[in-house]
């Protein structure tokens, strides 16, 4: 080996600085060195020691988190988690944000943000069945900002599409937010599901001395250099000529090379030839190799010289931090590399021999077998320092008011229209219309039908054939005014959603999006969210087997609202059986069931009222929640109900209105005596409110804990044994009427609310009319 | 009765198309780079992105080895079913008249459609009625078919236009709301909607798209006169 050779210039404690490091991380690489860190050392460890890749501000966080449970295969740590689904198969799953590339590029940004996500996948040998996203904009009708936001979503739905659609990977849900804190930050997350025996399920640990490292799948150019550093770890200074500058940062996707990679990968496993593999995702050849190395407590030599390059001239440190897509690393055994190269050469990808496994426990970077760059694997990996958040909640609000957009004094059918077409709340036809959701033949319940996602398994146990659910949720303003109890309700909300097609929960992933951690304020932000996250998923028995965090999301205007999105998968006995969320059959029984609590505070109309966030939301019974799921998840396998459907933004009334839509039927509703003696004073939260302010809180009023059923009310009423079953109305018609009975039903008699199915339907496709 | 399914590195609903022939007959996978057709009864050409489709849905496509024996299978009379970019390939292999050209929307778009069936005497929609409504999902970016005037008023005269959008239904600004055409000799046929993601009443309530299986099936064991 030769020695060290070194560069004309080396780099000093300024480049470090430029690169992302503070003093003392710089300073406590030499330390690790024992001398000063060369260009290529010091670029390998800017990205290493990186916010993206350390989770230096949360990784003390993330260890609160529970990660056990009986179906949970594989936990954090590896490309994806993993939970047993039955049979000898495992579902892998995992979210991702890729919010910085696509503020600067939303197309390409959003496209490698899949590319990403659906690596992490087949990188544990899973086969990818499933893709849904989670976006957050700025207001899209907003006269100054709107055509910001409509460009950027348009781009990313374009994006996530184009990647999607093209590499077979059926895109079965999602969820998009507009608030004006993402105006500046948007927010773009995917997440992946994928297939895999159980037996057949690889990890990513480096073995074998002498085994042989290759790269294999596109080749590297100066694509995404230091997109780590740069991009998802620092706050992105606004959308004028920094954006520009950055744009280079950004990679450009290619969902053909990446067909062939993921092809090419599964039948390399499938032949058993590989003893590891890792995807190449952010800080490129430096972060695989090094955390192959490290899971494997050996060594690596790389050598720069054999990377099949797009580029001529290449530095070494270029080479070792290029963020180009579409690239994989896989150790084998000497023998099998004729047979790798063979399959490579097959499905059209480059496969190359770039290095060695070595016993030095040291990542070596040599180019034509001159060194030039000697790193231990454990300080790059594993020294980075962990930092102590210092939470302090804050003093003053962080937020401003929203602007209104209704009157306060308007009527509850006026209101209703109003919610039912504002942006967070309308008909996502438009979006998910771009989207392949049925490729792969597993697609049980297309968007639009059903509260979560439904995939059919595989074959069949004891005559069925089962189904994963899976749902993606977070309602950032409601996190914003409550960062435990918001989150712990975005957890609800994902387990509702599941309970509502009859599944239970397997497991969980997240992405925790928020501002700048160094700040007191998202400090506590940030802890208590994972506090409630932790809480929740321990309550509900859906531990987290993976994750990220994207932080920084802050620009001049301020920080984003917290925004831990959840992403659930769970598991039901019999597709045939999974639940509607549409009413379906006239004459059937509607009620109001588990143990809701509905209050303005935090909700959409509050939004739409142009109200100041709150101090805090209500406390939820996360027991009595739970208690509830079970009762809804088991009535809706036993088959014994027509729809399911939970109620979140805009409260029972738009619940009802979604019922409807998606039934094409109509409802008449009434509330009784019953219902206002256990809804009016929880709406009221104890204050007297008049009549109408009352019912507008009943109908509009948010919270965790509720779900509209239809079926045979003899089901419904056998519910009534486990959890709270209200009495709302029945099925039939072409009209939603809600109308008050009894003593609530005040001077002016008639009904609250006449809407007619069409007049629904107009309002619901108001996005149509923003993205023509 | 068996049918040859092409397998292209960008194919991304083969294995669907297999599975939906195997409801109906045998089935297998042909990859992009072989010659022989494997002795299979007739050939689908399957949706996805054969090679990327970055110049042009299945320019490149047609030119493929595997294609060259189709394009001999079919002028021997063989039956070959293109769908969505198996429908742009057998375009651009001149094995079917006219284009597809990008969407009228400019986006890609996914929808359930109800599609008429115009003929019924075909060697792919012989188990169907005429009038007959299916309801199978399409999802392209580039479904808008096009000829011109004169080749559409033959076309029309001849019965080459088989598959139509019901009313209503036409969201890519297709002409005539053409679905799916034939070629003058009848064993050759395409369309931009989906059957093989219509024959499960699981998988989106609809078994509309297993007719054309049924129909191919009838008519190589001579069913169909």
């Amino acid at each position: 080996m030769s020695e060290l050779s070194s560069p004309p210039h080396p780099p000093g404690v300024e480049d470090a600085l430029a690169l992302g490091l503070t003093r003392a991380e710089y300073e406590l690489v030499c330390e690790k060195q024992g001398r000063a860190p060369n260009q290529v050392e010091l670029a390998m460890y800017s990205l290493m020691w990186s916010e993206h890749c350390a989770y230096k501000h949360s990784k003390k966080l993330l260890r609160t988190l529970p990660t056990e449970g009986e179906h949970v295969v594989m936990g954090p740590g590896e490309n994806a988690g993993a939970v047993d689904v039955g049979d000898g198969m495992v579902c892998a799953f995992k979210v991702e944000s890729h919010n910085h590339p696509s503020a600067v590029e939303p197309f390409q940004g959003a496209a490698t943000g899949v590319g990403g996500i659906l690596r992490d996948i087949f990188a544990i040998g899973a086969r990818p069945i499933a893709v849904l996203d989670s976006l957050r904009f700025g207001e899209p009708a907003s006269t100054n900002t709107g055509e910001r936001a409509r460009y950027l979503l348009d781009g990313a739905v374009s994006g996530i599409g184009h990647y999607g659609n093209s590499i077979g990977v059926p895109t079965v849900g999602g969820e998009v937010y507009f608030e004006a804190p993402y105006e500046q930050s948007c927010l773009v997350n995917a997440m992946a599901l994928g297939l895999a025996r159980r037996d057949r399920l690889v990890r990513s640990a480096a073995a074998g001395l002498g085994n042989v490292v290759i790269l294999f799948g596109a080749s590297t150019g100066r694509d995404g250099i230091g997109g780590a550093s740069v991009l998802a770890s620092a706050e992105l200074g606004g959308e004028g000529e920094d954006a520009q500058e950055k744009r280079p940062t950004v990679q450009v996707g290619d969902p053909f090379e990446e067909k062939k990679l993921l092809e090419c990968s599964l039948e390399l496993l499938e032949r058993e030839l590989l003893v590891s593999l890792q995807d190449l995702g952010a800080a490129g050849l430096t972060s695989s190799a090094s955390e192959m190395a490290s899971k494997g407590v050996v060594g690596i030599d790389i050598d720069v010289a054999a990377v099949p390059l797009r580029e001529q001239g290449m530095e070494p440190f270029e080479v070792m931090v290029s963020e180009s897509q579409e690239r994989m690393l896989c150790v084998v055994e000497p023998a099998n590399v004729d047979a790798v190269m063979a399959l490579c050469a097959k499905w059209e990808v480059n496969g190359a021999v770039i290095g060695t496994v070595t016993d030095t426990q040291r990542m070596r970077i040599l180019r034509d077998g001159q060194l030039v760059g000697d790193m231990p694997v454990r300080a790059l990996v594993d020294d980075c320092p962990l930092y102590e958040l210092e939470p302090q909640k804050p003093q003053q609000p962080l937020y401003t008011a929203p602007t209104a957009t209704l009157s306060a004094g308007t009527g509850p059918a006026e209101t209703l229209l109003a919610l039912v077409s504002s942006p967070n709340l309308a008909s996502r036809r438009p979006l998910f219309e771009q989207y392949d959701a049925i490729v792969q033949s597993r697609t049980v319940r297309r968007p639009e039908q059903a509260d979560a996602a439904v995939l059919a398994l595989p074959g069949t146990v004891g005559g069925a054939r089962g189904a994963l659910a899976v749902s993606i949720d977070c309602n950032g303003r409601r996190v914003a005014a409550d960062p435990y109890w918001g989150t712990v309700g975005a957890v609800l909300e994902c387990a509702s959603n599941l309970a509502c097609v009859g599944a239970e929960p397997l497991g969980t992933t997240n992405n925790l999006n928020f501002g700048n951690p160094e700040k007191a304020h998202i400090a506590w932000q940030l802890s208590e969210s994972v506090r409630g996250l932790g809480d929740a998923c321990r309550a509900l028995r859906a531990p987290i087997v993976g994750g990220n965090v994207s932080l920084y999301n802050e620009g001049a205007a301020g920080p984003i609202y917290p925004t831990p999105v959840i992403g659930m998968v769970g598991r039901l006995p019999d597709a045939s059986r999974a639940g509607s969320l549409g009413f379906a059959r006239s004459g059937d029984e509607i009620a109001l069931v588990g143990p809701f609590a509905p209050s303005l505070a935090g909700s959409e109309l509050a939004k739409l009222h142009g109200e100041a966030l709150p101090d805090g939301l209500p406390e939820v019974d996360l027991a009595k929640a739970g208690v509830a799921l079970e009762g809804v998840r088991d009535a809706v396998r036993r088959g014994s109900l027509s729809s399911a459907h939970d109620v979140a933004e805009g409260g029972l009334a738009v619940a009802l209105a979604e019922c409807c839509l998606a039934g094409s039927v109509g409802a008449r509703i009434e509330l009784d005596d019953a219902f206002w003696e256990e809804i009016a004073p929880v709406a009221s939260g104890g204050r007297s409110l008049s009549p109408q302010a009352a019912l507008m809180a009943a109908l509009f009023g948010e919270g965790p804990g509720g779900f509209v059923l239809s079926g045979a009310s003899a089901a419904i009423r056998e519910l009534g044994a486990r959890t709270r079953v209200l009495r709302l109305g029945t099925v039939g018609g072409e009209e939603l009427v809600i109308a008050t009975t009894g003593a609530n039903a005040g001077p002016s008699s008639g009904p609250s609310i006449v809407t007619t199915l069409l007049q629904l339907d107009e309002a619901h496709a108001a996005l149509r009319r923003l993205f023509p | 009765m068996k049918f040859g399914i092409l397998q292209f590195p960008g194919s991304c609903d083969e294995v669907d198309a297999l599975d939906a022939a195997r409801r109906v007959g045998d089935a297998e996978l042909i990859w992009h780079a072989e010659r022989d057709l494997k002795g299979c009864d007739a050939i689908v050409v399957p949706g996805g992105f054969s090679y990327g489709d970055y110049l042009r849905a299945g320019a490149i496509a047609r030119f493929s080895r595997v294609m060259e024996s189709v394009i001999a299978f079919a002028s021997e009379g063989g039956l070959v079913l293109g769908i969505c970019n198996g429908f742009q390939v057998l375009c651009e292999a001149r094995l079917l008249p006219g284009a597809l050209l990008p969407n009228a929307n400019l986006r890609f778009t996914f929808r359930q459609v109800d599609l008429e069936v115009l003929q019924a005497d075909t060697s792919f929609t012989c188990a169907c009625a005429l009038g007959e409504r299916l309801s199978i999902p399409a999802k392209h970016s580039w479904g808008r078919y096009y000829a011109d005037e004169r080749t559409l008023s033959d076309m029309d005269a001849a019965g080459q236009i088989v598959l139509a959008y019901a009313a209503g239904e036409n969201f890519n600004g297709s002409l005539r709301d053409i679905a799916g055409v034939r070629n003058e000799a009848g064993n050759v046929f395409g369309l931009m909607p989906h059957p093989e993601h219509a024959v499960s009443e699981l998988l989106g309530g609809s078994t509309g798209g297993l007719k054309i299986f049924q129909s191919m099936r009838m008519a190589v064991e001579g069913v169909h006169a």
